[in-house]
């Protein structure tokens, strides 16, 4: 990977004495991922470039990791795309410029000096767009284009040619890459070091503060150390050649859910609206089936008048971060024992799930294959066979409401299907007929005459014998 | 004195401390047979005599025993057991584990008994104890039978005890050494005529009393007859069939269990009041027309009928209703209630009848349980279990099953006897593509959890939880229907790695592995690079409805982890179209089933893999030829400065830009537009198994030619498969082989696959690899990376353990025939699922995943 910084300040060569590196030499540097080197391709009076190539080697790179086995890890882009690899160059070779000192040319090192910028190859998500975003505040001049794939009927790769162009001081800008290059990159299979919070303030300072896209800088910046993909499952989308979280995708990420955008969370709306079921049936003993990272669950668990909550997922993640958001470790051991969490299937019968007054599939159904649905039925209604069944899903209707999501689309990536009312009518009453349950709905969320609510939801009451 | 203990018993020892109790168990029992109270109170309290620790210590004694009586082992409990409440918690254990208990008293005098204490410096207890102790005994000792001990002996002195023997009785259920073969006949219910009908049918032979009337039958063969229950009642002639089976039975030529029917006329018999409903009305008319001496015979008859039977070695059970594992040879009341009547859920239908506990889906033991009871249209196997009450007295059929083939034969009732409570469907063949019963439930201990699966092929494979666990999130969210998903593909492993200063792998390792695994020939094939898939082809929707139960599609293809191939409508299109192909090419008449299932490569290689080729490849090209060429532009210009020491690295810089350029052709090679099935190819190897057939002991050669005449009858669809034969033991032929591989991957093939010719191969060293691969040089680029063939990355990739990858490979292999076979044996779909699952599992081991 390379970058290139050029002035044309005159005497231009003076660039040196800012980088702390002679323009007729050629410096290296030995880093963990390879060996960067500093040279200048060019140096006249009018016009100097030094160049950072840092060379990557491949094979150490993935021998130093420990565990993982990802394939990506093997044959990946690090070698050659700008990233942290590159940020971490920057600081190792120009370590004293990034702080702006320099005793031989003070004055130089405190001015704004025209400065080109030149990253050839920058992964950037986001596009060109993100990039001008975050640059041309900084006072740069972006030109940006787009790398085609090969073939090239695939498109343009996420590669971005970035040349920045302004007056700027050296030190800034080197800061400005040293941040900017991670972000843009924010790639999600390779962390940085934990104590990146001081370096960010330390090479944010300044500048940062100001950016009217700090926050993301600052979340992208330290979102690294997010979750790894899980490596068993990862395995398993190798042996599949998908990529892991196509897989592991049972956790909508925040900003993923369309929902979002309703005012009054609709999650809120039918957590409450499945709870007021729940008592009017008088349920003590209810089933979360399909957990997910623990909303429901929570709820159930702060009402005492449920006194034991079952709560299932068949996503490892789901009940990782269940776990977590339950602060299983630390609850108070009544509370505790009100608790049973497990990874259970509902395409498999499951004893455990036996003796539940009351199951709650909220907002599960539509994650299973319309033909699996039929096992499902067999699993809840027909062998766990709880008095009560509670079971939300999307009204597929009232999609138009939601101003993010486009035409056709699901509310999640991974919605097997949502339903109009008529046709989640259609499965609960015959799914009902043949377990002996009577299906009744209740709207979840702001109704629209046209369309409906947002949500919606079945009570199946077992008949009695 | 001879001491009778059933077999399978909880033994009770009774008696005072210091009355010989251990000494007694010490010499009659095995060490790990008894469970001593001293011992428990030692374990938990370091102080055998610690009486505080006493509660803890029975805790722990149930425990050992609990777990020793569901594993079925006799069991003794050297404790006092002189208080009625301990005997009672020892009564409910033998019940909750449905064994027989029994009592072994040691009734001593007391002074007998005081004066070894006093020889026990541990037992410094007062006289009073021993004299509670003693008073506590004699009490309970007439109750004993009323306590619920089925056996109760009782030693009164030392010579006594010197003298007794324990005889360990075997359980009247116990017909394990009988290993027939058997036919195993439904509910009779007076059809006489039928029965007569039925026992000729299967080659019996009728003996006939002075009147005609049938007193026996005999097999010329050594068949015998099984009849489960239900003799009586309903029919026109109770005493005819009573009177063939008893002949039948005391002759040796069958065996027969309780019918509820039968339970319900011996109280009549007996004059108990008993309603006279269900048919009993009839028989108690019929018999009244008997002898008194008939009627007796018939009484005596009835009850010494027991519950159930176990058959040859545990491998058949024959109960009246059926009956779970944990109660197999098995006695308690519950067990016999089961046999008798089954399990209820307490519920009623709407013709008032009780509704019935679907014990049958999830039965998971391996002994066949055939049973009656219940009327079905015709007897259908289900997970091992088996219905053979066709409803004869209803119009039905008179059905037997014959053991151990499995085969059913049956007659038709001459008419409708007794009209049944609920409708009764006539037989008739099934509507087509209906399947009648509740399609197999999968059952969550089927699969999750540390797991050991037998197979033909290898012992004992292990699955881990923690690969269960993983297995399970994506068989759960993106398989497709286990009913369809008969088999997932096992990982190949690659070759040794190379010695050869250029490459990682190269024929002579794959050729040389097998010649040292004693397999001279072998068959190189064309390995298609594409990705990996399981077709099952059906002959039609019908028969894939009545095969396999699913009511969607006639058939599917699935990914190596069982997602389905073409979620789109690619994936009827390629069933529609692959059935069409295997049509013409005659293959469903030739093989004789109505469905083939196939191992195959589908291309080309962004069909499946569009997103990952795109977002990590192509990528890996993109950005490799962004930055490389504006590196060596700046080297380059920065060399026309005279810089020293910037050569080398111009060098490298210009080989890794050739590298890059190297690696994106070789992606790129395998990729192509495809639009629906226009386009894409599919390169079938292996026909994995038909209906009752499995194919891994024919040739390579056969599965290809097969493959052959696919790609003749769809060449739009199907595409062959090159290979060449190979002597391992001929140099010429080796480097015949060798030339092709050379020639097929320097013309951009993936490599090849070298096979032993003759399929499955047993050597002296176990199971013969199934495969090895061997990929051509710019083919691994993909793999390894564009930069693997420089010199200095060859030489650190060479040190690639292959062990774990081989290791796997034959696990998945013989987890993958062993799901075929049961496919094939027609075992229920949790055996078969719960192989495909460990495939699965296996597969989330961490292994490296260039190999």
């Amino acid at each position: 990977m390379l970058l290139t910084i050029t002035t044309t300040r005159a005497p231009a060569t003076d660039l040196g004495y800012l980088l702390h590196k002679h323009p007729d030499r050629v410096q290296s540097f030995a880093l963990s991922a390879g060996t960067a080197h500093v040279f200048y391709p060019e140096a006249e009076p009018d016009r100097c470039t030094a160049a950072l190539l840092l060379e990557v080697d491949p094979v150490a790179l993935v021998r130093d990791r420990k565990g993982g086995g990802e394939l990506a890890q093997y044959v990946n882009d690090r070698p050659y795309a700008a990233s942290s690899l590159l940020a971490v160059a920057i600081k190792e070779a120009f370590r004293t410029a990034l702080t702006g000192r320099c005793d031989a040319r003070p004055e130089l090192a405190a001015a704004s000096i025209p400065l080109t910028l030149h990253v050839p190859a920058l992964r950037c998500r986001g596009g060109r767009t993100l990039a001008d975003r975050l640059f041309a505040p900084l006072g740069w001049q972006v030109d940006a284009r787009a790398e085609p794939f090969t073939p090239a009927e695939w498109g343009d790769s996420p590669y971005l040619d970035l040349r920045l162009t302004g007056e700027v001081r050296l030190a800034d800008a080197l800061n400005h890459l040293y941040v900017l290059l991670p972000v843009l990159d924010d790639t999600k299979h390779y962390w940085v070091a934990a104590d990146e919070v001081d370096k960010l303030i330390r090479a944010g300072g300044g500048w940062l503060a100001g950016h009217p896209d700090k926050e993301l800088i600052t979340r992208r910046y330290l979102a690294h150390q997010k979750r790894l993909a899980q490596s068993a499952l990862a395995r398993l989308a190798e042996a599949d050649e998908t990529e892991p979280d196509e897989l592991d995708n049972a956790v909508p990420a925040e900003d993923e859910a369309a929902e979002a955008e309703t005012s009054k969370p609709l999650a809120v709306q039918r957590r409450a609206a499945i709870v007021a079921v729940l008592h009017e049936r008088g349920a003590r003993r209810v089933g979360d089936l399909g957990c997910g990272s623990g909303a429901l669950t929570r709820e159930l668990l702060a009402d005492q008048r449920f006194e034991h909550v079952t709560a299932t997922d068949v996503s490892a993640r789901a009940l990782q971060l269940a776990a977590r958001h339950l602060r299983l470790d630390q609850m108070p051991a009544p509370r505790r024992e009100r608790l049973t969490i497990f990874q259970s299937s509902l395409t498999y019968r499951d004893s455990r799930l036996a003796g539940l007054d009351a199951a709650v599939l909220m907002e599960v159904i539509e994650h299973l294959d319309p033909d699996r649905i039929p096992a499902l039925e067999r699993v809840v209604f027909g062998a766990a066979a709880p008095a009560t069944v509670v079971v939300t899903t999307p009204n597929a209707e009232y999609n138009a409401h939601f101003a993010t999501l486009a035409a056709g689309a699901t509310r999640h990536p991974d919605h097997r299907f949502e339903w109009t009312r008529a046709e989640f009518r259609a499965w609960a009453e015959q799914a009902g007929q043949r377990y002996g349950y009577q299906a009744r709905f209740l709207p979840v969320g702001p109704e629209d005459p046209a369309d409906g609510p947002p949500t919606q939801l079945a009570v199946f009451e077992k008949e009695a014998a | 004195m001879n001491l009778g203990v059933p077999e399978l018993s909880l033994v009770v020892l009774i008696g005072v401390t210091g009355s010989g109790k251990s000494t007694f168990a010490r010499a009659h029992f095995k060490p790990t047979e008894v469970i001593s109270s001293d011992f428990c109170r030692g374990m938990v309290a370091d102080d055998e005599n610690d009486q505080s620790a006493t509660p803890a210590a029975f805790e722990l004694l149930s425990f050992i025993a609990g777990q020793r009586l569901k594993a079925g082992r006799l069991t003794v409990i050297d404790a006092t057991n002189v208080q009625p409440e301990a005997r009672r918690d020892l009564v409910l254990l033998a019940r909750e584990h449905d064994v027989l208990p029994t009592a072994i008293v040691l009734d001593l005098p007391e002074d007998l008994c005081a004066e070894r204490n006093k020889s026990r410096p541990d037992r410094d207890f007062g006289p009073h104890v021993l004299r509670r102790q003693r008073g506590q005994l004699r009490r309970g000792l007439r109750g004993l039978g009323r306590e619920g001990f089925r056996t109760v002996h009782v030693l009164h002195s030392q010579e006594e005890v010197d003298a007794a023997a324990i005889t360990r009785t075997r359980l009247y259920t116990d017909k394990r050494d009988e290993t027939g073969p058997f036919d195993i006949i439904g509910d009779v219910h007076g059809c006489r005529a039928e029965l007569e009908e039925l026992l000729t049918t299967l080659g019996y032979e009728l003996g006939r009393d002075a009147a005609g009337r049938p007193v026996n039958a005999r097999h010329p063969g050594s068949r015998r007859a099984i009849f489960v229950g239900d003799l009586v009642d309903r029919g026109p002639d109770t005493p005819g069939v009573l009177r063939l089976v008893m002949g039948m039975v005391a002759a040796g030529t069958a065996f027969c269990v309780a019918g509820n029917h039968e339970v319900k006329l011996l109280k009549a018999l007996r004059g108990k009041n008993v309603k006279r409903s269900h048919g009993l009305d009839a028989s108690m008319e019929q018999l009244e027309a008997e002898t008194p001496e008939f009627r007796a015979a018939a009484e005596r008859f009835i009850d010494g009928l027991i519950s159930h039977y176990v058959f040859d070695g545990g491998n058949l059970v024959v109960a009246h209703a059926g009956l779970i594992e944990p109660y197999h040879g098995r006695a308690s009341g519950r067990v016999r209630e089961f046999c008798l009547y089954g399990q209820t859920t307490g519920e009623t239908d709407e013709y008032g009848l009780p509704v019935r506990y679907p014990w049958a889906t999830e039965y998971r033991g391996r002994a066949v349980v055939a049973y009656g009871h219940t009327p079905v249209p015709a007897a259908e196997w289900l997970n091992n279990t088996l219905c053979v009450d066709t409803g004869c007295v209803f119009g039905g059929r008179l059905t037997a099953l014959n053991y151990p083939e499995r085969g059913t034969v049956s007659v038709p009732a001459a008419r409708v006897y007794h009209p049944p409570a609920r409708p009764f469907p006539a037989e008739s063949a099934p509507a087509a593509g209906v399947a009648r019963r509740e399609p197999d439930v999968l059952d969550i201990a089927d699969v999750s959890g540390s797991r050991v699966i037998e197979t033909a092929y290898l012992p004992r494979v292990g699955v881990r939880d923690a690969h269960a666990a993983a297995a399970l999130e994506v068989m759960s969210r993106f398989a497709i229907d286990p009913r369809w998903l008969l088999y997932l593909p096992p990982t190949m492993s690659p070759v040794a790695t190379s010695s050869r200063d250029d490459l990682l792998e190269h024929p002579e390792q794959a050729f040389s592995a097998y010649a040292t695994a004693g397999v001279a020939s072998v068959l190189c094939e064309e390995k298609h690079m594409g990705s990996r898939a399981v077709l099952l082809i059906c002959r039609s929707q019908d028969d894939a409805r009545a095969r396999f139960g699913v009511s969607s599609g006639g058939g599917a293809a699935w990914t190596r982890t069982g997602r389905p191939f073409f979620p789109g409508p690619a994936g009827p299109h390629l069933a529609e179209q692959a059935r069409a192909a295997a049509g013409k090419a005659g293959l469903f008449d030739e093989l004789g089933t109505s469905w083939l299932l196939l191992d195959a490569e589908i291309l080309p290689w962004n069909v499946k893999a569009g997103s990952l080729l795109r977002d990590q490849y192509a990528a890996v090209g993109a950005a490799a030829l962004a930055a490389l060429p504006a590196a060596a532009a700046a080297l380059t210009q920065a060399s026309s400065r005279d810089l020293p020491g910037l050569g080398d690295l111009l060098d490298r810089t210009r080989a890794r830009l050739a590298n890059a350029e190297a690696f994106t052709a070789a992606y790129a090679r395998y990729c192509w537009a495809t639009d629906d099935l226009a386009g894409v190819c599919v390169a079938p190897f292996q026909l994995l198994a038909t209906e009752g057939a499995v194919y891994h002991d024919r040739p390579h050669r056969w599965h290809l030619a097969l493959a052959d005449r696919l790609a003749a009858a769809a060449p739009e669809l199907f595409t062959a498969t090159r290979r060449v034969e190979a002597d391992t033991g001929d140099p010429a032929s080796v480097a015949a082989a060798t030339r092709w591989w050379e020639e097929l991957t320097a013309a951009g093939g993936e490599g090849m696959v070298v096979k032993p010719a003759a399929n499955l191969t047993r050597g002296p060293q176990g199971l013969a690899q199934p495969g090895l691969k061997v990929r051509g040089r710019e083919y691994l680029r993909i793999i390894y990376g564009p930069d693997y063939t420089e010199p200095a990355n060859l030489t650190r990739l060479r040190q690639r353990g292959l062990s774990h990858k081989r290791s796997l490979a034959l696990r998945e292999y013989a987890l993958g025939l062993e799901a075929l076979d049961r496919v094939a044996g027609g075992e229920p779909l949790w055996r078969v699922h719960e192989c495909v699952f460990a495939v699965l599992a296996l597969e989330s081991e961490p292994v490296d995943p260039r190999l």
